[in-house]
């Protein structure tokens, strides 16, 4: 008791000093910056975890882009499961001239098998559960798609050729969190109502799935009979297996924030450092009077811990509310990608941030502040005794423990720790040599510089470790804040101006060959100028060399044990076939050659260079494909690079004409089209209702924004990278404080005015924040170019953003630096020099 | 060297600067150890002692006075003035550190931090503190030697009256010799030897 009540009591009047709150705020930021992204995390992944078994709205469910065969759900039945049929696509859905990408979906009684659907008379409202599904003619919209349709019950949508009404709004399907990020809105109708709007084409990208529920046995049952007769486009997924590649997901996604977090915490674990310095080395007297006293090194022990513990305590509490206000700015900021219908977090992240907040302290001001129970008692009447030095090891290891602690325990993983080890001590060791000389740099030039500019150097110079951890903390936060915002710029602005002049603006699929020609003449006679109109079928790669292709393991397995590169890569799902004489002046042959007019018929393939790279193929390689239960062996031609930017119909797969013209197959094109008048796009669509079309304009834009909420995300966790930038720079004044006011107190003895000095400080510290700029823009251009090489973007150099980097950190550093040094110039010489 | 000093015997060591007689305080109150021999403090053998058997008869029997005073500058002085009993596990500390304030006629200062005070003022929180405890031993390091004339001269007064109050064994470093008349004993200490 005695020692809580001493903890609390130095505690409370010992914030003057500066060097707790420091610490205190220091610690704050790098709870806040954890729990921040520690509450969403949070919240998604409890999202993904409640509907785990809602998440397929079945216990598992077939699927297929191909109809499913009737023996699926006869066996299904057999077997006493429960069924429901699923019919999804992506099509356009109008209501008048107003259009809107969907995901169309047709659905029979009894879905979902698992989980409930909620309906509203209102977009966004609360809604309430339903058993039933659409009546026949009538369709339910989900809220996003209503309200950018502006559509209200009684409407009506158009979706392919059929006109529906518009029934309820739906407000909650349990197979929507199937990925935590939604892309498109959602449109629910009755399956007898799927034919009418002629949207089953042969081409058409629909996805076919027949969902099942029942008990544990009978799936079982149905998963051996399912495997051994299955066709290989057809997939059985239970809950088992779906939940995980969501976890997946959204752990790759929250892993990412993460790492931004980490950042600004490891900043912090310098401050604290520095700032748990500065307290030992002011307490050193104090300790050794409270020893005189009679205090014993367990007393002091016990209350440096308590301290350390109520300081934990306090940094975790405010550090966890600014935590929740940032995770509440994080959804804002990614509204509409995420599901806004998230739980309520638990407290779990508050925990990490207690449990950080104690390991930052144990790891990186334990040891110095443990040294306080060495000073000896000596110290009172002789002031050069102190603690012994500390031994290097018993101060570092726990540091590295506590880094290494923290990293795992944010990352979760070894390997991806390592990397991040790795790649942060990197950036750090760079940016710390580039600081080092800059530093020497400046101080070299101090010679001719007025007298308060050659005294802010001299600082610099006199106090360089410090100074070269402050450059390398701003310098590192202002640098990932540049290169986000450059990327941004980069992906999301330049695709904008990317699209070329005249280029096509729409696609248009699911062309059926026998009105190929109408359509040509439809889109010139509403003024487009379409390109070039290729056939498409859809097909399987098979076997290459002779080697089948499982695809029925998780990831397709290659020949070789090669794998794909990735989950859905492109040997492991159905591809669209084309065929044609011309090679177009968008493709270029990087190996091999096109085929000439003796070839037609010929059993050949040209690929495009993005598929022989991710499968490894070479010339003169054999592949064997299903087009529709007929399979095809071809060698391989030639590879292609093709401009995909140039927005026409292009094929990683293309074949000679002659071989797969028997086929059944529909078209694709693209067009500029500018309609005339604002209905000419929905009579297109009336009269060949089983066309898709695509604007791009719209999908780029989608796509845009959602780089761009990305971005924005990130960026709001690097911030935190800036206020941790922020605690090294207090923490290192604070630890210089009192050198500070000895040096003020003599150049005001000798005759320094007040205004001379205020303008050495703030010399001092614009030139630190010049320096870390420099290093952050120069950083920031070498990364982005980088990046945008990596990413095969256009680079260019922005002066303005260069210049804007060096010049705001330069003045956020001085205007922190003159303000926190202030109240030490306030001092009077004479206090000082009692 | 060997010196025995004696329950409630006031004794003054003297010497010119360097003599040890610091250095000799340090050993007598168990603030270090010498390198060789034996130091006794109210019948505990402090040799014998680790820091924290010393820090805990330090609590329990002795005082302490210094020269530049050596107050918490975070403690007001009536927290200062706690100390001593709160180290104790004392949690009724409050009223008798406000007597003893008002003893050294600091009442009405009590709520103030050390920089607040003047010299004379920090100096009688420090005999307040030493003197809360009811010490055995009161050591004192130069009490006056950072004070003005008139105020050194005032705390002496208070000095000897509060050790005659609570027949305290004093034993006191000092350059003062009016100081060291007042002392029942007088040790003159030179090139690290008593003489």
């Amino acid at each position: 008791m005695a020692m809580l009540r001493m903890a609390m009591r130095l505690l409370r009047r010992e914030w003057r000093s500066g060097e707790l709150a420091v610490l205190l705020v220091s610690l704050a930021v790098a709870v806040a910056a954890l729990t921040g992204v520690g509450f969403l995390v949070d919240r998604i992944g409890r999202a993904v975890q409640a509907q785990a078994s809602e998440v397929l709205a079945a216990d598992a469910r077939v699927e297929s882009p191909e109809p499913l065969a009737p023996q699926l759900e006869a066996e299904a039945h057999s077997l006493g499961l429960q069924s429901a049929r699923l019919t999804t696509l992506i099509s356009v859905v109008f209501r008048g001239d107003a259009s809107q990408l969907a995901n169309v979906r047709a659905v029979s009684a009894g879905y979902p098998l698992r989980g409930r659907l909620k309906t509203a008379a209102q977009a966004f409202a609360a809604g309430e559960v339903t058993q039933e599904i659409p009546a026949a003619g009538s369709c339910w919209p989900d809220s996003r798609l209503a309200a950018s349709l502006g559509a209200r019950p009684g409407d009506t949508l158009m979706v392919g050729a059929r006109v529906l009404r518009v029934e309820r709004i739906l407000i909650a399907r349990p197979d929507q969190g199937s990925s935590f990020v939604e892309f498109a809105p959602s449109l629910l109708f009755n399956e007898v109502d799927l034919a009418a709007t002629q949207l089953v084409q042969p081409a058409s990208r629909m996805q076919y799935a027949l969902l099942l529920a029942g008990s544990a046995s009978a799936l079982g049952r149905y998963d051996d009979w399912f495997t051994a007769q299955a066709r290989p486009a057809e997939r059985l997924a239970r809950v088992a297996d779906a939940s995980p590649q969501i976890g997946d997901a959204a752990q790759r996604a929250s892993r990412f924030l993460s790492l931004a977090s980490l950042v600004a915490v490891l900043l912090c674990a310098v401050a604290v450092a520095m700032s748990a310095r500065g307290y030992v080395a002011r307490h050193l007297d104090v300790v050794a009077l409270m020893k005189t006293l009679g205090a014993t090194r367990r007393f002091v022990l016990g209350v440096t811990l308590l301290q350390m513990l109520l300081l934990s305590l306090l940094a975790t509490m405010l550090g966890s509310v600014a935590g929740w206000l940032t995770q509440s700015w994080l959804l804002r900021a990614l509204a509409g990608l995420l599901r806004t219908d998230l739980p309520p977090a638990s407290g779990w992240p508050v925990l990490v941030g207690l449990t950080v907040a104690i390991a930052m302290l144990a790891g990186f001001a334990l040891p110095t502040l443990l040294q306080l129970t060495r000073v000896p008692a000596l110290r009172v009447l002789r002031r050069d005794a102190g603690p012994p030095p500390a031994r290097l090891w018993l101060s570092l290891t726990p540091a590295v423990v506590a880094i290494a602690g923290v990293i795992y325990g944010t990352l979760g993983e070894w390997r991806f720790s390592a990397w991040f080890v790795v790649a942060l001590t990197g950036a750090l060791l760079c940016l710390a040599l580039s600081g080092v000389l800059l530093v020497a740099l400046a101080g070299r030039a101090r010679g001719s510089a007025s007298l308060a500019l050659r005294h802010g150097l001299a600082n610099l110079s006199r106090r360089r470790a410090a100074a070269v951890a402050q450059i390398v903390a701003f310098g590192l936060g202002v640098m990932l804040l540049l290169v986000l915002a450059i990327l941004r710029r980069d992906l999301v602005n330049d695709w904008r101006t990317s699209l070329p002049q005249g280029a096509p603006n729409y696609f248009f699929v699911n062309i059926p060959t026998d009105q190929k020609d109408d359509f040509r003449s439809a889109l010139l006679a509403a003024g487009a100028r379409p390109e070039r109109m290729l056939p498409m079928v859809r097909g399987r790669l098979i076997a290459i060399n002779g080697e089948k292709i499982n695809p029925h393991l998780p990831h397709a397995t290659m020949p070789g044990g090669k794998r794909p590169r990735q989950r859905g890569d492109l040997a492991d799902r159905e591809q669209n076939l084309t065929w044609a004489a011309e090679l177009g002046d968008d493709n270029t042959i990087i190996a091999g050659r096109w085929w000439g007019a003796g070839d037609a018929g010929k059993p050949l393939v040209s690929l495009a260079s993005e598929f022989q790279e991710s499968l490894g193929l070479k010339l003169g390689d054999r592949l064997s494909f299903d087009v529709a239960g007929e399979q095809f062996n071809v060698s391989v031609a030639s590879f292609r690079k093709v401009k995909w930017d140039s927005f026409r119909p292009n094929f990683f797969i293309m074949f000679p004409p002659g071989l797969l013209d028997g086929t059944a197959g529909s078209y694709m094109t693209s067009a500029l089209f500018q309609p005339r008048s604002a209905g000419a796009l929905a009579a297109l669509v009336q009269r060949f209702p089983g066309v898709s079309i695509f604007n791009i304009g719209d999908l780029l834009a989608q796509v845009r924004s959602v780089i761009d909420k990305a971005v924005t995300a990130v960026q709001s966790v690097f911030i935190f990278t800036l206020f941790a930038g922020l605690t090294v720079l207090l923490a290192a004044i604070q630890a210089s404080r009192d050198e500070r006011r000895y040096e003020t107190a003599i150049l005001r003895v000798l005759g320094a005015g007040r205004a001379m000095l205020l303008r050495s400080s703030f010399a001092e510290f614009a030139v630190m924040g010049l320096l870390a700029g420099l290093l952050a823009a120069c950083g920031a251009a070498l990364g982005g170019y980088l990046l945008a090489r990596q990413l095969e973007l256009h680079y260019h150099f922005d002066g303005l953003m260069w210049c804007a980097g060096v010049l705001g950190t330069t003045l956020l550093v001085g205007a922190s630096g003159w303000l926190a040094t202030r109240p030490v110039l306030n001092h009077p010489p004479r206090t000082v020099l009692d | 060297m060997s010196c025995e000093i004696r329950a409630r015997e006031s004794v003054a060591i003297i010497g010119p600067s360097g003599a040890g007689k610091s250095t000799l305080l340090a050993l007598f109150a168990g603030l270090d150890l010498p390198s060789s021999g034996r130091v006794w403090l109210a019948g505990e053998d402090l040799t014998t002692l680790d820091e924290d058997g010393r820090a805990r008869l330090r609590a329990a029997r002795v005082g302490f006075v210094f020269q530049s005073f050596h107050l918490v500058p975070s403690l007001t002085a009536l927290e200062n003035v706690m100390l001593p009993l709160e180290l104790q596990g004392r949690r009724d500390a409050r009223p008798p550190a406000l007597e003893m304030l008002r003893r050294v006629g600091l009442g009405s200062r009590v709520d103030h931090y050390p920089r607040q005070l003047s010299g004379g003022e920090q100096q009688r929180v420090a005999m307040a503190r030493a003197s809360i405890g009811e010490p055995a031993v009161l050591f004192a390091d130069e009490p006056t030697g950072n004070l003005d004339t008139v105020t050194g001269a005032r705390i002496i007064e208070l000095f000897f009256e509060l050790n005659a109050a609570a027949q305290t064994t004093l034993v006191l470093v000092t350059h003062d010799t009016s100081l060291a008349a007042r002392c029942s004993r007088v040790l003159t200490m030179d090139a690290g030897a008593l003489v």
